[in-house]
């Protein structure tokens, strides 16, 4: 068991809510998964700076002049913004693999959470009300914005093990179920060169997106063959820069409310996490169609 | 009419008042307000008494319900009425997932549509849905009566025992050992008595409907089969 939040916004006036609403959602399902949370959220594009979202054990450690440090290794201005464990690093879009690489030098145990032009992802072990605490995801403002909380079954409760898993610049990915032929697929897809981080299935999922999209697929037609490659009991949702997808196995175990009025779109593993949602009374809810593609776009 | 508001005064007071309603034979009426998705309202009744939640429902909703008439004037999760053993549960939206599932008695009417796994395993129940219903509904049911006013999805009554089995619209496809049977004048007594208990009121007539039911074939074991296993 898991539970799934998300939150499209079509009404721009709701984005600087966007980080309280999810807030809410994520907490009511503490019951689906009180082991570990996570957000992901998609800010405003503001410039041509892009973000790197890291993670670290010690961060007073490896956050300490990571700014300047990167900046130098990379020869560019980095800003850094510090949240508890994770940090957001903004520089120039052609720097952040330059940035990565050298990351890695700097600071081996430093590990990147997400990469792209508006996507931030904070997520940590422990009830999902004291990890949305602990990054003010409440303060937070921005477009789209997905949250999981955690009941492990195929990997070990550690932050790395958390979702969302973001495996491509502004990609994300998270899951209530678990894959059967994750192993077989992690192989596969670093034939293909996309390199996953843990033993996780659902960062196999998101990594299995990431390729079907790079190779040029849409978010919709990468989720569309997910529903023949992908072994095992799924609902999915996944966030892109603009997209808000979601994708249930043939099956559909796993449970899933959605809800739409012309300000929102919103998911819920349950119909309890979108009942403060604005407008609610009024909204076309229904229940999403097991093997059928759904994705918005901005 | 007594109104409980389930936000202020939470669920184990709501469902511990309700059942201390037992062995009364006097009819009441209440109504929960602010049930906000909440689950298992109005589950393990034991009373003939009348309960209207003003909205929508989580998983389990009036599950194992003896005697009372519970009414959702909403949506309803998974479970709705599961294990329901008398009495009557009405949906006045959507049902989720397993719909009345191993219900033994009473009647549950959906106004809206089910989705997967309505009526599985029943036992006795008598389901009525004006819309549709999703994919593997009816899976080894044993007895009781599915009506399905709108079309089924795949595999409807897969393993199917003695349960009977109504649907006006179309059927995706017809699970293991499940057939198309002849509508015989109890079979259109039995579905005038049954959309006239569900309030469907001249929407739908029983001529309408096509039967199916088990083809008996998984009865027994086929020795023709033996390589199979």
């Amino acid at each position: 068991m898991c539970g799934i939040v998300g939150l499209f916004l079509k009404d721009k006036s709701l984005e600087p809510q966007l980080g309280q609403m999810l807030t809410g959602m994520l907490i009511t399902m503490t019951d689906r998964g009180p082991d570990s949370a996570g957000i992901a959220i998609y800010g405003t594009d503001a410039d041509d700076q892009w973000k790197l979202t890291v993670q670290s054990a010690n961060p007073d450690a490896d956050f300490e002049g990571l700014d300047a440090a990167l900046g130098k290794a990379c020869g560019t201005a980095v800003k850094m913004t510090r949240k508890d464990t994770h940090a957001v690093l903004e520089m120039a879009a052609d720097k952040i693999d330059a940035a990565r690489a050298a990351l890695k030098r700097l600071r081996p145990e430093v590990r990147v959470m997400s990469a792209g032009d508006t996507i931030e992802i904070y997520k940590e072990v422990g009830l999902p009300k004291d990890v949305a605490a602990r990054f003010e995801l409440a303060k937070m403002s921005g477009t789209h914005g997905i949250g999981h909380t955690r009941m492990a079954t195929e990997s070990a409760v550690t932050t790395m093990g958390a979702h969302p898993f973001s495996t491509g610049a502004d990609q994300c990915l998270v899951h209530n179920g678990s894959l059967s032929n994750h192993n077989s697929l992690r192989r596969q897809l670093a034939h293909e060169g996309i390199i996953t981080e843990t033993q996780n299935d659902t960062e196999v999922g998101a990594a299995y997106l990431t390729w079907k999209m790079r190779e040029g697929a849409t978010l919709g037609e990468a989720l569309e063959s997910s529903l023949s490659d992908l072994d095992g009991f799924f609902t999915f949702v996944v966030g892109t820069k603009d997209g808000f997808g979601v994708v249930r196995d043939p099956i559909a175990c796993k449970p899933a409310v959605m809800a739409e009025t012309d300000q929102y779109v919103a998911f819920g593993s349950e119909y309890r996490a979108l009942v403060n949602l604005p407008g609610i009374e009024d909204a076309r809810v229904w229940e999403p169609e097991p093997a059928t593609v759904y994705f918005w776009n901005h | 009419m007594q109104t409980f508001d389930l936000e202020a005064r939470g669920l184990r007071e709501l469902n511990s008042t309700l059942h201390a309603l037992k062995g009364q034979t006097n009819m009441s009426a209440w109504e929960v307000i602010n049930p906000k998705g909440a689950h298992a309202i109005a589950a393990g009744l034991d009373a003939p008494v009348e309960v209207t939640v003003k909205g929508s429902t989580g998983y389990y909703c009036a599950g194992m319900n003896k005697q009372a008439t519970v009414q959702i004037k909403g949506s309803a999760g998974p479970g709705v009425a599961e294990n329901m053993m008398s009495g009557t549960v009405i949906v006045e939206g959507d049902a989720s997932q397993y719909a009345g599932a191993t219900g033994r008695g009473g009647l549950l009417v959906i106004k809206g549509n089910a989705s997967s796994r309505c009526g599985i395993s029943m036992k006795g129940i008598n389901i009525v849905v004006h819309g549709n219903i999703g994919h593997m509904s009816a899976f080894m049911a044993q007895s009781g009566t599915l009506v399905v006013l709108g079309d089924a999805g795949e595999a409807l009554g897969d393993s199917l025992y003695e349960a009977r089995l109504f649907v006006r619209g179309k059927v995706k496809s017809l699970g293991a050992d499940c057939i198309e049977k002849e509508m015989r004048p109890e079979h259109l007594e039995l579905l005038a008595d049954l959309l006239k208990q569900a309030g469907v009121d001249g929407k739908a007539k029983p001529e309408e409907f096509t039967r199916y039911g088990s083809a008996r074939k998984l009865y027994n074991f086929n020795i023709d089969n033996a390589d199979a296993y």
